[in-house]
């Protein structure tokens, strides 16, 4: 072979790779492109919910209230009642039949929707005023235009009637779609336009506190010690060994542990976020110690010397010196832990977060569920309304994760571009 | 050379041997180094003058592998016996490193810590002062008196060597031990810290591994000569370099090894 032939091959060799890698990072894109496409495509209607325009009489004859109401007249007043008349108002309905097909067009709640807001808004009494209703799932899905109405009356969800009620409502104009304030204040419910993410939310915030309060110092400790103070022998040899390994350990292994552990043999309340937590932070501590060893031993040893050579004893030399260089590197360690531990589901499962919890809890103590678990109990619903909502749960979900992660990017280089 | 007042006997060692691991690293070390000298320490790289001088501060205590046997008597003490307290050594005996090592925080915190640490200056002007002090000895206030607070790191090589100088004297300890100080410098900056080592033996007394034998010629009254971990001839360093009476300490001096 020549010397061009050869430093032809040497060039094509070249463009090879790369294409190769470019093929790669495109495949990689692609793949992230489809399932951002697919979750926010499916998910972003699930932020606004529609809603049925009423005009509400609060006159006090309406409401049955004498001319001075107290506290407890207004507690008296039948709102479901009194939230039914003007419903039926709205639309001419005959038999039975079609006075409930009217009211099924409304949220199961339209009675504390209405109670609230008047409850809230005494100093509107006697006055005529525009209130919006939320619309029932099956309504939603119908103006978010998931359901199509070109098929036979048995085989949709909303009947003929219900049908011809929708078209008159969007003649009149009473019929738009706004904020769903339910999808981040409420928890989960049977009803799809009532089922919110609040209760998994700060299920999610408090599981992944319990988790940062309890791994986070044990983590920073045990490497600290393993790294800096532990003699070298045969035995931190085999724990170092059986950290790697438990990093590696499927979560679910470590579900069962906290299923026999924590709710067995400590008898902790089950379904809580405090026990998810703890089971959380097993799972994470030795995904933390891993990265705080490493930024450990990046520290260069001649610090360590400096520290010693001025009369610094051991621990003063790596409280003072060694561990806030490593910094940096243990703080982005641990947020990446726990940003894997939000997205764990599996040891959840089975200390029982999946339950059906429709109160938001107020205290790591309460029954709660989780953002991804959510996303699992949805996903098995069969209501069209749900999987909209399990879409947006990713999205607020993913929308953590990348903050976490972004955060610790951020914390790493902005510690470390201070000094260097 | 006044021979009557700097012949007291500082640090003395006594049949040093270290060992790392299976490995000797220092045979039969017997040195005699005097209060307020310089003694420079030579010999070809691997040698084992690095790990003498590491013994004096008992540095080598932090190798786990590192193993010694002998004495070192510092004023006729020796610092290996088991009620000696090394915090207290090492304040007693200060240490410059090879590469400048100043940790990552500001000027005035370089110097100030170990006075911190050892509870010297009690006020935040006691320690200001201390800070004055051992950076003008180290002949750098001057560069650096308005910007105390920027980051120890941001200072030229030969600057934070004599940063480290500075932390090292910071404690007022009776030894420095400087590891090849200005391996890492530029000309320029070696003949600073060399002015620099000529001050500081009125106050201390300094032993220097060197690799440059003009340095040992230029700051040092007494050399000794490492080879594969024996010392082979000590003497002042007029006679060493003038008439060696051991024919490798000749060869080595005269670059035909090393």
């Amino acid at each position: 072979m020549t010397k061009e032939q050869r430093l032809k091959k040497r060039y094509s060799a070249e463009k090879r790779f790369k294409a190769y890698g470019i093929i790669s990072v495109c495949a990689a894109l692609l793949f992230v492109g489809i399932l951002v496409f697919k979750v926010f495509s499916e998910g972003s209607g699930a932020f606004v919910k529609t809603a049925i325009q009423l005009e509400l009489d609060l006159s006090k004859e309406k409401l049955n209230l004498p001319e001075k109401p107290t506290k407890e007249d207004f507690e008296n007043i039948d709102f479901y009642d009194f939230a039914q008349q003007h419903i039926l108002k709205i639309y001419p309905a005959i038999t039975t039949k079609e006075k409930k097909e009217l009211l099924t067009l409304f949220s199961s709640d339209f009675e504390y929707e209405v109670k609230d807001f008047i409850l809230s808004n005494k100093n509107l009494i006697g006055q005529k005023v525009f209130f919006k209703i939320t619309a029932a799932s099956d309504l939603d899905q119908m103006h978010k235009g998931n359901y199509t109405r070109d098929i036979p009356e048995e085989r949709r969800k909303v009947s003929n009637f219900q049908l011809k009620i929708y078209d008159f409502l969007l003649k009149e104009n009473k019929i738009s779609k706004i904020f769903n304030n339910y999808l981040f204040s409420n928890g989960d419910s049977r009803n799809p336009e009532i089922a919110g993410i609040g209760g998994a939310m700060l299920g999610s915030f408090f599981s992944i506190i319990v988790c940062l309060i309890i791994s986070f110092p044990i983590a920073l400790l045990a490497a600290v010690y393993l790294e800096e103070f532990a003699p070298k022998n045969a035995f931190t040899d085999f724990i170092e060994i059986n950290i790697n390994n438990l990093a590696a350990v499927p979560s679910i292994v470590f579900g069962l542990l906290g299923l026999g552990i924590l709710l067995n043999v400590f008898e902790l309340p089950r379904s809580t976020s405090l026990v998810g937590g703890i089971t959380l932070a097993l799972m994470t501590l030795p995904r933390i110690i891993i990265p705080c060893r490493a930024s450990l031993k990046a520290v260069p040893p001649s610090i360590r010397e400096g520290a010693l050579a001025v009369g610094a004893s051991k621990v003063q030399s790596v409280m003072h010196h060694v561990v806030p260089l490593a910094m940096p590197g243990t703080l982005s360690g641990t947020i990446i832990g726990l940003a894997q531990a939000l997205g764990e589901t599996a040891p959840l499962l089975l200390i029982g977060m999946v339950a059906f919890v429709v109160q938001v809890p107020g205290t790591p103590m309460d029954p709660s569920s989780s953002l991804p678990v959510q996303v699992y109990l949805w996903s098995e619903s069969a209501e069209r309304g749900f999987v909209e909502k399990t879409s947006a749960t990713i999205m607020m979900l993913l929308g953590f994760l990348i903050a976490m992660n972004s955060i610790a990017v951020y914390a790493r280089q902005k510690f470390e571009k201070k000094w260097i | 050379m006044d021979l009557t007042m700097d012949n007291k006997i500082k640090i003395k060692s006594n049949n040093l041997n270290v060992f790392y691991g299976q490995k000797q690293a220092l045979f039969d070390i017997n040195l005699e180094i005097n209060q307020n000298e310089v003694t420079a320490l030579i010999g070809p790289s691997g040698c084992g003058k690095s790990t003498f001088i590491r013994c004096i501060n008992r540095m080598n205590d932090v190798i786990d592998i590192c193993r010694m046997e002998g004495q070192i008597q510092i004023d006729d003490k020796n610092i290996y016996d088991p009620g000696v307290d090394v915090v207290q050594l090492r304040e007693k005996v200060g240490m410059v490193f090879q590469k400048p090592n100043p940790f990552p925080k500001s000027i005035y915190e370089n110097v100030s810590y170990g006075p911190k640490i050892h509870g010297i200056g009690e006020s935040k002007d006691d320690l200001d002062q201390i800070v004055e002090n051992s950076l003008k000895r180290a002949a750098l206030w001057n560069e650096v008196k308005d910007r105390l607070e920027e980051p120890g790191t941001s200072l030229s090589g030969g600057q934070q060597q004599r940063l480290c100088i500075a932390r090292a004297i910071s404690v007022n300890p009776e030894i420095i031990l400087m590891d090849e100080p200005c391996s890492a410098l530029d000309p320029i900056a070696t003949a600073k810290i060399e002015e620099l080592i000529d001050e500081l033996k009125k106050t201390f007394t300094i032993v220097i591994v060197t690799h440059s034998m003009a340095q040992a010629v230029r700051v040092s009254q007494k050399t000794g000569f490492f080879h594969m971990g024996k010392i082979i001839e000590v003497g002042t360093t007029e006679q060493i370099f003038k008439n060696p009476t051991n024919n490798m300490t000749q060869d080595y001096i005269t670059g035909r090894f090393g």
